[in-house]
């Protein structure tokens, strides 16, 4: 309806338009649209492949580290169940003080498997491995304490349940000393951490960057279609209206790089996969990069689509309200 | 259609290019408005279209003031104003038909309406068979028809021409200026800057005349030529 003429009608408001057709022209006039900015990438090609390329590369770097820090998670995961404890118990513990510690133990809920180490074994073994032989039979009294190892159920294989259980056996009257070896793992978490929260922060660098681009590249398209553009205000065109083509661009800047990313993300993670099988089967252990799955390219994809409008956002807010016909 | 009321107009350098300037045009009038270069033609007709705001004065088209308008709604006062303009405006990349059908486009027209109404436009101005042209292929005076195809072709109320017969033979300024007064037949007020005093003087129209930003005489065309020497 106009503003000045009371009655006059302007665009697809006039009469023979029901609410149905013009749904329908509401969603065909956008697809054309956004069909037609794609055919501008087209073509520049060369231009348009340098920002995708932009787009891709940036988002490259932070999923293949997210991906890479989570898999070494699970992995560690997995080592740390096969983590011990060790209990030295008294050298006063009598031999059957200690099957009996074994069979209490033996009904903890908590508890995988216990192994015992007697500590004439434990000489012996100790003996073999030191290399200094005879010379430990000069000793009159076996220094070594018994020994029992218990291995934690999955459950309480974390750290933090791990060391609970590790006070609980301290409290056993035969126990004298307790360890717990996931210091290590510890450390490795610690690390996992730091490199989670570097990971983030690279991210959050590489897409800002990433908007600044994508901004400045819109930001060019919107100032070689000034004359157009000019043109367009005066004949009364909305400012709405003369972003659209932009913002179609940005979007299209951004589904493309994300498929792109995407597409080297997984060549990446192919590629390190290959190199650690090999290295794996000397270990015999199972290892599958996993991750890069239908959700993770749905992120993907909505980051970067995310990325690329919020980039001609900006430019087309600040930009196309510039242009104003003298 | 068209009021002004003790229209100033000072651009930020300091030029003074309007000074209480005051008229009514009528609706479903034809007037002119004449002046030297620099009498401010451009600002005034600027002043209408909203490219420019008065420094002081209201200026009101069918009886709404335009100083009540706000930046988002110039864009549909635009579509009420047909405006053509000296240096055409149009897009050079485009063809005739992509260039007339830009106001439908914009005001969201099916295809068909689109399409019959171009159509229209372009047999009005007598370029029907040029529509898939490129307006550098055209010349100077099939360039401004495209120009005024595309002004009416949305059907405005009011149509606004700056110096819409700048740079052609006196023969074919008569015929843009006929094209004007089918329009003007139709019911559609036009206001017309033209410095074109030969072409005016041969018709009795209203003629608004500018010297220096002052609105100096405002008559039948035959009485405006004493004020403008
Ligand atoms: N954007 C602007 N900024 C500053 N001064 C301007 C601007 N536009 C016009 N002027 C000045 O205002 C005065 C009137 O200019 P205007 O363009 O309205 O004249 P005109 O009557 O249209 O002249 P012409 O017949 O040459 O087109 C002139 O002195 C001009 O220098
Ligand atoms: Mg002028």
């Amino acid at each position: 309806m106009s503003i000045l003429f009371k009655g006059r009608q302007q665009g697809a408001s006039s009469k023979k338009v029901g609410p149905l057709q013009r749904l329908f022209m509401f969603f065909t006039d956008h697809l054309r649209q956004a069909v037609n900015s794609l055919g501008e990438l087209y073509r520049a090609p060369f231009a348009s492949l340098m920002t995708i390329g932009v787009l891709g590369f940036s988002l490259t770097l932070p999923s293949t580290l997210y991906i890479l820090v989570k898999n070494t998670e699970q992995i560690s995961a997995q080592w740390q169940q096969a983590s011990e404890i060790s209990l030295f118990l008294h050298s006063n513990v009598s031999e059957a003080n200690a099957q009996q510690l074994m069979t209490r133990l033996s009904v903890w809920d908590e508890i995988a498997d216990l192994t015992f180490v007697p500590a004439d074994e434990a000489l012996e073994e100790f003996q073999r491995i030191s290399g200094l032989g005879d010379a430990l039979n000069y000793l009159n009294e076996n220094p070594l304490p018994d020994v029992v190892l218990v291995v934690p159920t999955s459950k309480h294989a974390t750290p933090t349940a791990a060391a609970k259980l590790l006070d609980k056996l301290r409290k056993e009257r035969e126990v004298e000393i307790g360890k717990l070896d996931i210091e290590w793992l510890e450390r490795l978490y610690a690390l996992l951490d730091i490199a989670k929260e570097l990971v983030y922060l690279l991210a959050v660098l590489l897409f800002f960057a990433v908007v600044l681009i994508i901004g400045n590249t819109i930001r060019l398209n919107i100032l070689n279609r000034r004359s157009e553009i000019l043109v367009m205000k005066l004949v009364g065109a909305t400012d709405a209206f003369i972003q659209r083509p932009f913002l179609y661009t940005g979007f299209w800047f951004g589904l493309l790089g994300g498929v792109m990313a995407w597409l080297t993300v997984s060549i990446i993670l192919w590629w390190i996969g290959m190199s650690l099988e090999t290295f794996m089967q000397l270990y015999q252990v199972q290892l599958d990069i996993t991750g890069m799955d239908l959700e993770a390219f749905g992120i993907m994809l909505a980051l970067s689509i995310g990325l690329g409008l919020m980039g001609s956002m900006i430019s087309v807010n600040r930009h196309v309200k510039e242009i104003e016909p003298e | 259609m068209i009021k002004f009321e003790q229209v100033s107009k000072t651009y930020p350098g300091g030029q003074n290019a309007l000074s209480k300037v005051s008229f009514h045009v009528e609706q479903g009038e034809m007037a002119f408005l004449t002046g030297h270069s620099g009498a401010g033609k451009s600002t005034l007709l600027k002043l209408i279209s909203i490219m420019e705001r008065p420094t002081v004065g209201n200026v009101l088209i069918n009886g709404h003031n335009l100083s009540n308008i706000t930046r988002k709604q110039i864009a549909y006062i635009r579509r009420d104003i047909g405006m053509i303009f000296q240096s055409h405006q149009l897009l050079m990349d485009k063809s005739v038909f992509d260039n007339v059908s830009l106001p439908m486009v914009i005001e969201g027209h099916t295809r068909k309406t689109i399409a019959k109404r171009v159509d229209a436009a372009l047999e009005m101005v007598g370029l029907k068979d040029k529509a898939r042209n490129l307006p550098i292929t055209l010349s100077g005076g099939e360039q401004q028809r495209v120009g005024i195809a595309r002004a009416v072709v949305n059907r405005p109320p009011l149509l606004l021409a700056d110096e819409p017969t700048g740079n052609l033979d006196p023969k074919l300024s008569m015929e843009i200026i006929r094209l004007f007064e089918d329009f003007n037949q139709a019911g559609v007020s036009v206001f017309i800057a033209t410095h074109d005093l030969g072409l005016i003087a041969r018709m009795k129209y209203r003629t608004l005349t500018l010297k220096q930003g002052r609105m100096i005489t405002d008559g039948l065309s035959d009485s405006a030529e004493d004020g403008y020497l």
